[in-house]
């Protein structure tokens, strides 16, 4: 087998120096009962060519955004990445590397965690980041469960246009979490304003509330910050389209006090949904409270700068029940991808690239908005934005793929159940859709709309 | 000094680098490299973008006004800056890698090749179900294969990593808990568990129980029995332990959780010793997580990322949360919801958005295939070899705790008793040896020891690289034993070549710097 080093002679010259016969007196503490004697029920070994033929065979299956004109979010956006980000992060070194548990063989993986989150914490216009979470939804739980802790409260008020899986994911981690945690989901309508400031009470902890929101549409949460705070509770922002940030203001600057956001749209790739890179912000004062792993500056015994991960009395291989957080892997390599393709991108490329996905969207809305039938309740948005349909949006979405074009989320997927919101379909446009993509879009969505 | 027909030196020149300061202050291959964020703001790019056409926008009034403050370089620029930075890591690549429980395996490249199929890799989670059924395919097989290797009739895929899964075992043994009525507020879980399952346990509002160890570096299962109790949910087993021994009373262990009528569940981060030799089903489990980025080595990228899908016995079986996928006459399904499950199943939730570490699904499902049923038996047995030949070969000169109470699995623990006197620590001991070239084997963990050397040097080492390292450990210790016979501190101020020699992490965490601020104040991003 090409991965196994050891050769058949070697394996009994080492058994030997053990003072072994054979390898089953080194399994000797497993009950006799337990020790399987033969292979299990599954295929033998293959070569690589085989293991690529096969596995290809499934990849072919599949319909892949590239391809097709493309128009899905909803949480996950498909964008052009440098082809230097997906090189880089394949050296040996970052890919093959541990936790820098040995900061002096391990200051690549340090420094690029320290300039990630630096570049976090500006473009969410907090004080300091993390070193990442396992992406967005995750992080969003971690982050009530964090406010809950700052506060001392333990109600979460949740804004019912927070991406459905993420409010599942608060729901399911919360909903364990211990006694007396609730959690009150505000009503969910595609644009009406959301009045989530009538449900604070001397018992919450945190708002969550997700900008630009599922629906696509974009607030400016100032005024709600205001009354979260003078309730004395947290505002939680989440940015599931991280690109947004080019583009829109700070949440920092709108006053939150957390900012979650999902990296995936830099540099990491579609991947069917993971792995993708949370990210994780939030004031000085809260930085002790804060989840997951830290890197920090300082000096070298020759008083070189260099960079170790700090404040690990936070975290749980030091401090085991009374930790912050159970996270232990993070999300290095996404990190690096998220790290490198902002690098590329540079203050002025970030916010371009921020504006060609809004004009993406505002062309794309243009060119449906003509269709008979077709309403789009979103007003403010950046790069997705909803479409009310004369028909149910399965329906559609499922037609349009038949036609080899893939045309958004239906709002149904995320919402089953709720009949109001049957004919709403979620869309995004993107710096990678031309204007022949979108006129292919427009004109398939006007076939099965007749 | 001889010289070649052009008149330049060709013999070797006597004398040591240490005396030459550099006026760049790189050394030679070993190059300085700064942060991106010293660069500033250039007018550079590294991505060429069309121009916008900036017309009226519709962002409601919240565009973005200032700056942000990230700095701008072109793509050579940054490709040199992060190509510099990688060659400061030391990686499973570079050498021998033995950090004991973290499983630092060859990562095999075709791995990185299946993954990156645009059929895998350029697909969206949320576009319809009917355009992804090779990925559903995918995910069903590795569900068989986890399955069949483990003998656990089901299993939840969607878990980040080890402490997720270790997350979602227990949520499922609450939501089981509370499904009989009932109310169990304690799990108990031995001194030698790793720092995530007390963490975990705590997270969702038990209380933590430590069982102590016996003095063979077992759960003493007499102290188990004695702490058992109608409050008690689960007890928390890492097997095989992390002082890298199979829990041989296992059974005993599973029978009296069961007969309490709590849950055993196993921390699966060693399952690498047993995979294709023992069936954790076979052992009274009814949960365990598996870290595709150890047993399966999907690569661990500085940290991250990992994926922990769980196992589940019967009784846990219908709580495995949505999403999961189910094959029908016409296809598969994803079951995103749970309203949608099939009857009998009851998901106690969601861990996640979408469907969980799709690209560790990928590189796990290729290297299992590569392996196949046989080779995955001889991956446990090559990794219990190649550790007990560590053990047999050090246990002379270093102290092994349990080093006489039979063999051990995939990785062999030392204490520091043998450098007892000698004025070198367990941590000086790990920082020498990155200047023999190795990456330390882990230390001070587990805690049940004092000291702790942590050495698992899995499978995928030949035996020439591990006569070498046991060459340069028992170099080691016999020259810390003698009194550093070199007449240097070879261990107080190890490491000497490295990139960096040891670092201030008092100083780190005293006033934590964590991340870049311009030097001069600049007006503040909006």
């Amino acid at each position: 087998m090409r991965y196994l080093p050891l050769t058949p002679d070697e394996r009994r010259s080492m058994l030997a120096t053990i003072g072994a016969r054979s390898i089953d007196d080194l399994f000797v503490d497993v009950p006799e009962a337990a020790r399987l004697s033969a292979p299990v029920d599954l295929p033998r070994f293959m070569g690589e060519m085989q293991v690529e033929r096969d596995l290809g065979r499934l990849a072919a299956k599949n319909m892949t955004a590239s391809s097709v004109p493309f128009f899905v979010g909803a949480g996950a956006y498909k964008h052009h990445v440098p082809a230097s980000v997906d090189h880089i992060i394949q050296r040996s070194e970052f890919l093959t590397s541990y936790t820098p548990y040995q900061p002096e063989i391990a200051q690549g993986t340090l420094q690029y965690l320290f300039e990630f989150q630096t570049q976090v914490a500006a473009i969410t216009g907090m004080d300091v980041a993390n070193a990442s979470m396992y992406d967005g939804s995750t992080g969003t739980g971690e982050a009530v469960l964090m406010a809950m802790r700052v506060t001392k409260r333990n109600k979460a008020v949740v804004s019912g246009r927070l991406h459905p899986h993420y409010a599942d994911v608060v729901h399911t981690v919360c909903g364990h979490a211990g006694a007396g945690m609730s959690i009150e989901i505000g009503g969910v309508h595609p644009s009406a304003p959301e009045d989530l400031s009538s449900r604070l009470d001397a018992n919450t902890a945190c708002v969550v509330v997700q900008n630009p929101d599922v629906f696509g549409n974009l607030a400016d949460l100032r005024v709600l910050a205001e009354a979260t705070h003078a309730a004395g509770a947290l505002l939680i922002v989440v940015v599931t389209e991280a690109v947004s940030l080019g583009l829109v203001m700070s949440p920092g600057s709108m006053g939150a006090d957390i900012v979650v956001a999902e990296g995936q749209s830099i540099g990491v790739g579609l991947q069917f949904g993971g792995p993708y890179v949370g990210l994780f912000a939030t004031r000085e004062k809260y930085m002790r409270q804060m989840p997951g792993r830290l890197c920090g500056r300082t000096v070298d015994g020759q008083g070189r700068p260099g960079f170790v991960l700090t404040l690990s009395t936070r975290e749980q291989h030091i401090r085991r029940e009374k930790a912050t957080s159970n996270i232990c892997t993070n999300s290095g390599l996404m990190c690096l991808a998220f790290t490198i393709h902002m690098t590329l991108l540079g203050e002025g490329g970030f916010k371009r690239l921020a504006q060609l996905n809004h004009e993406a969207a505002c062309d794309l809305a243009d060119a449906l908005a003509e269709l008979p039938g077709v309403e789009i309740p979103t007003r403010s948005y950046f790069n997705e934005f909803t479409l009310k349909l004369p028909k149910p949006a399965a329906g559609v979405v499922s037609a349009l793929a038949k036609k080899g074009v893939l045309g958004g989320v239906p709002a149904s997927r995320l919402y089953p159940g709720d009949a109001s919101l049957e004919n709403l379909l979620i869309v995004a446009a993107t710096e990678v859709n031309t204007e022949e993509c979108r006129a292919s879009f427009v004109a398939a969505l006007k076939e099965v709309l007749a | 000094m001889s010289m070649n027909n052009q008149g330049r030196p060709t013999n070797i020149v006597a004398g040591g680098t240490d005396a030459i300061v550099t006026y760049t202050g790189h050394r030679g291959l070993m190059q300085e490299e700064g942060l991106s964020f010293d660069r500033g703001r250039s007018g550079k790019w590294g991505v060429d973008l069309p121009e916008p056409k900036n017309k009226a926008d519709r962002l409601g009034g919240v565009r973005r006004k200032g700056e942000i403050g990230l700095p701008e370089l072109s793509e050579p620029e940054v490709v040199r800056h992060f190509v510099r930075l990688s060659q400061k890591n030391y990686s499973i690549d570079t050498g021998l890698f033995p950090l004991g429980s973290c499983t630092m395996k060859h990562n095999p490249r075709l791995n990185e090749k299946v993954a990156r199929f645009p059929g895998f890799g350029d697909i969206h989670p949320l576009q319809p179900q009917e355009t992804v059924q090779g990925a559903w395919a995918l995910i069903d097989r590795l569900a068989h294969w986890l399955k069949t290797l483990t003998g656990m009739p089901a299993v939840a895929l969607s878990p980040k990593a080890g402490a997720h899964g270790e997350l979602c075992g227990l949520m499922a043994i609450k939501a089981a808990i509370e499904a009989r009525g009932e109310i169990r507020r304690r799990i108990l879980v031995p001194e030698s568990a790793h720092g995530t399952n007390p963490a975990t346990a705590a997270l969702i509002g038990y209380t933590v129980d430590t069982v102590p160890a016996t003095t063979r570096g077992r759960v003493d299962l007499a102290a188990l029995k004695a702490k058992l109790g109608p409050d008690v949910a689960a007890v928390m087993v890492t097997n095989p332990n992390t002082c890298g021994l199979f829990e041989d009373e296992v059974l005993g262990i599973a029978d009296a959780i069961h007969g309490a009528g709590g849950y055993f569940y196993c921390d699966g981060a060693n399952y690498n010793a047993i995979v294709g030799r023992v069936r954790p089903g076979d052992l009274g489990v009814d949960a365990m997580h598996i870290n595709l980025h150890k047993t399966f080595s999907t690569p661990h990228g500085g940290g991250g990322p990992g994926a922990g899908p769980v196992v589940f016995s019967e009784a846990l079986a219908p709580y495995v949360p949505v999403p999961f996928v189910v094959a029908g006459a016409d296809g598969f399904t994803n079951i995103e919801q749970e309203e949608d499950a099939p009857a009998g199943a009851r998901p106690f939730g969601r861990m996640t958005a979408f469907h969980g570490q799709m690209g560790m699904f990928t590189r796990a499902m290729a290297y299992m295939m590569s392996h196949g049923s046989d080779g995955l038996r001889q991956v446990a047995e090559d990794a219990v070899l190649n550790a007990n030949y560590i053990l047999a070969n050090l246990k002379d000169v270093m102290s092994a705790p349990f080093g006489d109470t039979g063999p051990c699995m995939h990785e062999a623990l030392f204490d520091d008793e043998f450098l007892k006197g000698t004025g070198v620590t367990t941590l000086d001991f790990a920082k020498a040896l990155i200047d023999e070239g190795y990456h330390p084997m882990t230390v001070y963990f587990p805690l049940v020891v004092h000291g702790a050397m942590l050495v698992e040097p899995t499978e995928t080492e030949s035996k020439e690289t591990l006569d070498r390292f046991i060459h340069a450990m028992r170099s080691l210790a016999a020259e810390a034993k003698a009194g550093n016979t070199q007449g240097t501190n070879r261990f107080g101020g190890a490491p000497y070549l490295s990139p960096r020699s040891r670092l201030d992490e008092t100083a780190a965490a005293r006033k934590p710097v964590l991340k870049w601020t311009p030097p001069a104040p600049k007006q503040a991003a909006e």
